[in-house]
């Protein structure tokens, strides 16, 4: 039964509220639409053209000067690290989120809380340049040159996390006040009601979040530029450098015109592409997860 | 909630609760790591002249002042427009959408595409869009109207989930009491979800405060003290970026700004959790 | 009732009048300059120090890169345009007036035992053919090239006086700003990139581990810039179009001058010889 299925009775005052939130709602639409049409505009010439140019946007080979625009290597580069991103951090944050909830102590669990909030708000810049001048080093000594798909993927972890135990908490913080009761009534450990029921009851907007948060890895910029490499190549191992196409977007876009500064309006509306798939995928397998869930109750 | 019920279950939630407490001091350290060199940095750079001050020398000297003023100025306008207008489309999806209908699905897609946007494609589009077609050139107003369409989805996302966490009986018995929609939204549904909401306001401005790419298209470089909305400006993180990237010598001070940007975190955090204590007070 | 009449036309009169004059002061008082980002931390002490001679000024430095400045002069979006590098016979549609002078320097970082390198290596190394420092005198480790990302004035520099092509360079790290690349080569023991020369002296003079290495036996300091004997410099300039009047005119003439010799040394730049 949602919440919006009990009706009031509607006097004028509800049906101004209605087409005050409905026009809400519009505009956020619309603003999404606005940057939909602004990329196409600004890519379909390359976009178009693509068909004919033979290679064109589906090369591995970037180089601007010769006229040549192939994004497939900063394609696989930016999905790389996202994922990689995304697979490091998702269990310390998972993790974090449970200990802070249940197994800590209340005060420091807030306190933990309030220091991921803190580090959302650290700018990328200042990760970045940390990257840079302590992690990269580091990493050069066990692998040159350090600057590499790694160096980037744990520096977005870094970055991805805090927010990551946030959302897990708001989730896991809502199926707790529904079912950890009940299960704890039947002499359930804390534990074990956290991996068989809170876990699973929490799944549908888990889910969701972390793939936002993959979206948000896809989507950064300065960190990845400072520690990446930014070399235009297709990765053959953890430690190869690799450029995003966020990182060639941000590099290069001051200085290009003409077809370079399509090729990277291109590369942006193939990176908002990218995003509108994956956020498919999880509304599709966050609604699949719930009907399982709701089903098997 | 605490585990110390039945004996085999309390011996499994202490092991469990013993590793992921490890697990929780050792992700922290490298954060740690971090926020130290930052301390050890630009910790001497910090006075309360720096804080007042306008740069100088290309931000060596002086202080952040006028980088600090734009910066609130900024965030004003981004949480002046994105709080009522995401609270509005937050209560739309929760008070007039039913979950499972198109509509509802729908808006909910274009939320998750919307918060999946590269910030660098905000950059862009904020700069043709605000600053060149609106004309508003660059200018703070630019940049916090960029910030407010990027930090929607985030505080959306807050917002609702606070809001659905309202049970379901306070609203079978505002009907019962013959009250309005508005007026159950207006005296009930939003102070029991203050809280949630203030969390939401925390989680949007830690994500415009650490935004740079889309400001420097946006609001601009410049360290003047602004005068209208209309004036450029640069943001803390803006000139963080600067200091450390473009200029020789900078890293202390950026150092410094990165502090009191952090600083300036922990005031938001902290407003926007007695603002959340004093709503869920008002509901009872 | 006239009295009224005319007293609310007079009342008119006075405010479009007030309304108009405010307009046009305000356009003529506000300067808009985007370019370089090497150049704007220099634009912007200079902007300082002039908005302090001269009240009720505003001059707007954005950053953005030199195509950007040259792109925003021809829109007319801004009056001057920072260019950090000679115009191109193309852009012969915009008069340059230059500012200051910058070089660019090999750096390596300072635990390389190698202390000069000739101009054939230099550029085997960058295309790849040369892998190892032990080909040069140096330890047994794989040499780390860092390169600037397309685009910059500062790569197309160092392209044209090696007689190189964009695609022909094998980079292990691509970098953006200045800073970027010192903080590189310093991190890494094995690197060897290049950066402006003021950028690199303030950094070894400050402890910095990196070394700059001399090009065609020339040592790269602000110095040999100055006098006009380091091969690889460059001009900083400030472009418009057409002719410049009013305050964009004496901006101009102001950062060309001796007064602001102390700003342009500041920002490890080399200035204008004697005006």
């Amino acid at each position: 039964m949602s919440p919006a299925s009990i009706s009031f009775r509607s006097p004028a005052a509800d049906r101004t509220l209605y087409r005050a939130l409905a026009l809400c709602a519009g505009l956020v639409a619309a603003i999404l639409a606005l940057i939909l049409v602004y990329l196409t505009v600004a890519s379909a010439s390359l976009l178009v053209a693509d068909a004919e140019a033979g290679g064109g946007l589906w090369q591995t080979q970037w180089s601007p000067s010769a006229g040549v625009f192939g994004l497939l290597a900063m394609l696989v580069g930016s999905a790389a690290v996202s994922v990689l991103a995304l697979l490091i951090a998702v269990p310390p944050g998972l993790v974090l989120a449970i200990w802070g909830r249940f197994f800590a102590p209340p005060g420091i669990g807030a306190l933990y809380r309030g220091t991921m909030g803190l580090l959302a708000s650290i700018p990328s810049v200042v990760y970045g340049f940390w990257g840079l001048v302590v992690l990269v080093p580091w990493l050069n000594r066990w692998a040159p040159p350090g600057a590499s798909l790694l160096a980037g993927a744990l520096i977005l972890a870094l970055m991805i996390l805090p927010i990551l135990v946030l959302q897990a908490d708001l989730a896991l913080e809502e199926a707790r006040r529904r079912h950890l009761a009940g299960a704890m009534a039947l002499g359930a450990s804390v534990s074990g009601t956290v991996r068989r029921v809170l876990l699973p009851a929490a799944a549908p907007h888990l889910v969701p979040a972390v793939l936002l948060q993959l979206g948000r890895a896809l989507g950064e910029t300065m960190a990845v530029l400072m520690v990446a490499g930014n070399v235009v190549q297709l990765p053959d191992s953890l430690a190869a450098p690799i450029r995003t196409l966020t990182a060639n977007i941000a590099l290069e876009m001051a200085y290009a015109s003409g077809a370079h500064q399509t090729a990277l309006f291109a590369s942006g509306w193939l990176l908002l592409m990218l995003v509108t798939v994956l956020m498919l995928v999880a509304r599709h397998l966050a609604a699949r997860v719930a009907r399982g869930a709701r089903d098997a109750t | 909630m605490r585990p110390d019920q039945t004996d085999r279950a309390a011996d499994a939630d202490r092991l469990h609760g013993r590793w992921m407490g490890i697990v929780a001091l050792a992700t922290l350290l490298v954060p740690a790591l971090l926020v130290g060199e930052l301390l050890v940095e630009g910790l001497p750079a910090l006075s309360l002249g720096f804080l007042f001050d306008a740069p100088a020398d290309a931000g060596r000297a002086g202080g952040i002042g006028s980088v600090l003023v734009s910066t609130l100025w900024v965030l004003a306008v981004c949480l002046g427009v994105a709080l009522p207008l995401g609270l509005g489309c937050a209560l739309f999806l929760v008070e007039q959408v039913r979950a499972d209908s198109r509509l509802g699905r729908g808006l909910q897609l274009v939320l998750d595409i919307l918060g999946g946007v590269p910030s660098i494609v905000f950059g862009l589009f904020g700069n043709r869009f605000f600053a060149v077609e609106l004309g508003l050139g660059f200018s703070i107003l630019s940049g916090g109207l960029t910030l407010a369409c990027m930090v929607l989805p985030l505080f959306i996302r807050a917002a609702e989930q606070a809001l659905r966490q309202c049970p379901l009986g306070y609203r079978r018995a505002a009907v019962a009491l013959a009250v309005s929609r508005w007026g159950f939204v207006r005296r009930i549904l939003l102070p029991v979800a203050g809280r949630g909401i203030a969390l939401g306001i925390v989680l949007s401005s830690g994500r415009a405060l650490a935004e740079t790419a889309v400001l420097l298209f946006t609001a601009g470089y410049v360290t003047r003290w602004p005068e209208s909305w209309l004036d450029s400006g640069r943001t803390l993180a803006v000139h963080i970026y600067d200091l450390a990237m473009n200029v020789s010598g900078g890293s202390t001070n950026a150092a410094a700004t990165a502090l009191v940007l952090l600083a300036l975190a922990i005031g938001i955090q902290g407003l926007a959790a007695m603002l959340g204590r004093l709503s869920t007070g008002a509901s009872q | 009732m006239l009295r009224a009449r005319q007293g609310r036309f007079l009342l008119l009169t006075l405010v479009v009048t007030l309304f108009v004059a405010a307009c046009s002061r305000d356009a003529s008082q506000r300067l808009v300059v985007t370019g370089s980002s090497t150049i704007a931390p220099l634009a912007t002490v200079l902007a300082e120090r002039f908005e302090a001679r001269h009240p009720g000024v505003k001059i707007d430095v954005q950053a953005g890169g030199s195509a950007r400045g040259i792109a925003d002069v021809r829109q007319g979006l801004a009056t001057l345009g920072m260019v950090s590098r000679a115009l191109k016979p193309e852009e012969g549609d915009l008069a340059a007036d230059t500012i200051a002078h910058d070089g660019i320097t090999m750096i390596v970082h300072r635990n390389t035992p190698v202390t000069s390198l000739t101009r054939e290596q230099i550029v085997a190394i960058y295309t790849g053919q040369l892998r190892n420092w032990n080909e040069v005198g140096g330890p047994d480790a794989a040499i780390t090239v860092v390169n600037k990302a397309e685009g910059r004035s500062t790569l197309e520099l160092f392209l044209s006086h090696f007689k190189l092509s964009a695609p022909a360079i094998r980079a292990d790290v691509v970098i953006g700003d200045n800073q970027q690349g010192i903080k590189t080569v310093a991190g890494n023991p094995q690197a060897i990139g290049y950066v402006s020369i003021g950028t690199a002296e303030y950094e070894a003079s400050r402890g910095g581990p990196i070394r700059l290495l001399p090009l065609d036996g020339i040592e790269p300091s602000t110095a040999t810039v100055s006098a006009g004997r380091f091969p690889l410099s460059r001009p900083l300039n400030l472009v418009h179009r057409g002719e410049l009047g009013g305050i964009a005119r004496d901006f101009v003439d102001f950062a060309r001058s001796t007064e602001v010799h102390d700003l342009v040394t500041g920002q490890y730049f080399v200035p204008l010889a004697g005006r």
